[in-house]
């Protein structure tokens, strides 16, 4: 069968490489500056002060760092709930980034917590405000991370040749890929209404009542341009072929989200007249047209069927796409969040390096898994 | 062929699920919320206030709170800004040779910062787990360290900068003016306004306090103006001063839905620091985003149930593709 040859399979080779032993220098050090942070409050560690409250901790390791990880969801909804089957040996790979994105993303939601031992009453009734945005977004965030470890779970079922309990598994998978779908739809647009309440404190460029659509939409181009930036690093580390035949209609998919983004996005700066905004001589301004930049690059990078079949290409249009995303998110929570007079955030270096470690274990993760675990289609020339 | 028409089937069966719960659901949209009918609060006058700090040293006092220090020695308490451990400032307004007071150009003012205890508070709404609340009654906005997961929305959210966490801490709690509830059982009230000299500190109820604040604007500036110490309805301390050079502006009468803690003032309040806010509160259109896609979780269970239906036959497809 045609489909067989892209069933997955583990690829194999040595884990000790210089690209793991650079990971896991980086995750020892993130230990070390956790360890002082644990001992001497977020201070000692980090510039967040009061008028920033939320540093690189929030907004890049989760808020950035789970809309990085939306490439499983974004696949998993095209093959499942459009039955785009073709687009079938990308879902395990994709699944398996998602996973720890989402996994690191809560895990660095506890890190950065002020008051961590108390993290359970977010889940508990008669703590619980349901008026609060941040409750939607932690109470669904975790919820996912749980969804999605069962939903990759048959591919650890397969290596343990536990077949039974698979097929068991795969009766009933159908739930857990729809609440797949659901879950990040309703925290990836929630992650964009955290903004309403600080009301006239963000910049008018980024604030607006549609944030929860921005915010959706521009996580499933991100979701869809990691697949790419993933599949293109993935067949340069491991030498294999890249699957332009996949990558190539699943960037026409994504041109399509990014225009509807595009219009909405733009459609609604020039209604509420915060475009004049963006004529002017400030910070703001200026990255508001680097951030627009971002997204309409790729549409002219990948305008016709003959530049979508050019990996470097593809690449690109990838990276741009979670450049533009990321900055969409850092102008609206820091560039564009102005709280008074007097204050400036930075981030401090041992607090980079913690979000530097936390992208370091997904490296390590990620190598550790597709070389030991079924993940990535198999290779039919080079095995 | 077939893949397509499933595809279609796909895009319509999940499209007709949520226009149907879009349409279906009526627009929950939250109104800003107004001051409770007893709500307790502060009158400050700038007009009154002659910097002496008295209300910065007694807040301390009253909440068992450490000295801050700006100056190379540290000999007394010498906070900039209000942050965790410091609930109550004045910050003083300078412009030019500073000649007169309350004058903006060529002048000075002083102007207390603390928390204004708004009716529609964002650091409530934005609080997951309940640390932050509105009293029904007094509508004064507290805060409870045992419930907080230090996630800091409430000091992003806030307008006024007023929530501050202690970043220096390992065990940091959230620090903020609870117009001294803690005080109220033993018959007392805000220190603040307890110590101040001059009455520029006032306490009481906020409608007692609005309309006490709507007489001194309606006064001439110069005019004799009876000015009450301590607390609206306490013992009599009133004594007899001239009523300021006013800007007709109660701020707080509006600002958000209104705040319980009411300011006058002679200099534009955006110089004396106090923002420029809208009348409908953030905490109403954050709520009604929220309350509009999740009210009775109506929308996301049709949207699953579609979800799970269109999956069930893709996922069987898949199988049998697979030859499992």
């Amino acid at each position: 069968m045609a489909n067989h040859q892209h069933a997955p399979a583990p690829v194999g080779g040595s884990l000790i490489t210089p690209t793991t032993l650079v990971a896991g220098v980086l995750v020892a050090i993130m230990a070390a500056v956790l360890l002082v942070r644990l001992f001497f409050g977020l201070g000692s560690v980090t510039n967040i002060n009061d008028g920033y409250p939320w540093g690189i901790w929030v907004v890049v390791d989760v808020i950035i760092g789970s809309a990085f990880a939306c490439g499983g969801f974004a696949v998993a909804m095209l093959v499942y709930i459009f039955n785009r089957g073709e687009y079938h040996p990308l879902v395990r790979p994709a699944l398996l980034g998602s996973l720890f994105g989402y996994t690191l993303a809560g895990a660095g939601v506890i890190v950065d917590l002020g008051r961590w031992w108390n993290f359970w009453h977010i889940f508990t009734p008669g703590y619980i405000n349901p008026n609060s945005v941040m409750f939607e977004v932690a109470a669904c965030i975790s919820l996912y991370i749980l969804v999605m470890w069962i939903e990759f779970s048959p591919a650890f079922l397969e290596k343990l040749e536990k077949y039974d309990a698979k097929k068991k598994l795969n009766k009933v998978l159908f739930v857990f890929i729809a609440l797949g779908t659901l879950l990040p739809m309703m925290h990836q647009s929630s992650l964009g209404t955290l903004l309403v309440v600080m009301g006239i404190q963000i910049h008018p460029l980024w604030a607006t009542p549609l944030e929860p659509l921005l915010y959706l939409l521009t996580a499933i181009t991100m979701g869809y341009a990691v697949v790419l930036f993933e599949s293109c690093v993935s067949a340069l580390g491991y030498r294999r072929s890249i699957e332009t035949h996949l990558l190539t209609p699943l960037s026409k998919v994504m041109l399509g989200v990014l225009a509807a983004y595009l219009v909405v996005r733009l459609g609604d700066v020039v209604v509420r007249g915060a475009i004049v905004r963006a004529f002017g001589f400030s910070l703001e301004a200026l990255m508001f047209w680097i951030e627009t930049a971002c997204f309409v690059a790729p549409l002219v990078l990948l305008s016709s069927e003959e530049k979508r079949r050019n990996p470097a290409k593809l690449f690109l249009a990838g990276v741009l796409l979670m450049l533009g995303g990321a900055l969409l998110r850092i102008d609206g929570f820091l560039i564009g969040y102005e709280t008074g007079d007097g204050f400036k955030y930075f981030p401090a270096l041992p607090e980079l390096m913690v979000t530097v470690g936390m992208f370091a274990i997904e490296v390590l993760g990620y190598i550790i898994i597709t070389r030991r675990f079924p993940v990535l289609p198999r290779e039919a020339a080079t095995h | 062929m077939s893949t397509r028409r499933d595809f279609l089937k796909g895009v319509l069966a999940s499209g007709a699920a949520v226009t149907a719960a879009a349409v279906t659901e009526p627009a929950v949209a939250r109104e800003t919320k107004s001051r409770p009918p007893e709500a307790l609060g502060l009158l400050f006058d700038a007009t009154l206030c002659v910097g002496c700090k008295a209300c910065v040293s007694a807040c301390k006092q009253v909440n068992n709170l450490p000295p801050e220090f700006s100056t190379a020695d540290p000999l007394w308490d010498t906070p900039l800004d209000t942050s965790a451990y410091t609930f109550n400032v004045i910050k003083m307004y300078r412009n030019g040779t500073m000649a007169a007071k309350d004058h903006e150009t060529d002048g000075f003012a002083f102007m207390k910062v603390s928390c204004m205890h708004c009716a529609d508070p964002s650091c409530v709404s934005a609080c997951p787990v309940t640390a932050m609340t509105k009293d029904p009654v007094t509508g004064v906005v507290g805060y409870d360290p045992d419930r907080c997961i230090g996630c800091r929305y409430c000091v992003a959210a806030c307008p006024f900068g007023i929530p501050k966490y202690q970043y220096d801490s390992p065990t940091g709690k959230i620090g903020k003016c609870e117009l001294c509830r803690h005080r109220y059982k033993d018959g007392k009230y805000a220190a603040c306004a307890e110590v101040c000299p001059t009455g520029a500190t006032l306490f009481g109820k906020s409608s007692d306090l609005l309309v006490e604040a709507k007489r001194r604007l309606a006064l001439k500036p110069g005019a004799p103006m009876k000015v009450q110490r301590g607390k609206i309805g306490g013992p009599d301390q009133s004594y007899e001063a001239v009523a300021g050079n006013y800007l007709q502006h109660v701020y707080g009468e509006k600002e958000y839905g209104g705040t319980q803690v009411l300011k006058l003032s002679g200099v534009t309040f955006e110089k004396v620091g106090m923002p420029d806010l809208p009348e409908n509160a953030a905490a109403a259109l954050s709520e009604t985003i929220q309350h509009t896609l999740y009210a009775n979780m109506i929308m996301p269970v049709a949207v699953l149930g579609a979800l799970t239906f269109v999956a069930k036959r893709n996922v069987k497809h898949d199988d049998d593709k697979e030859g499992n």
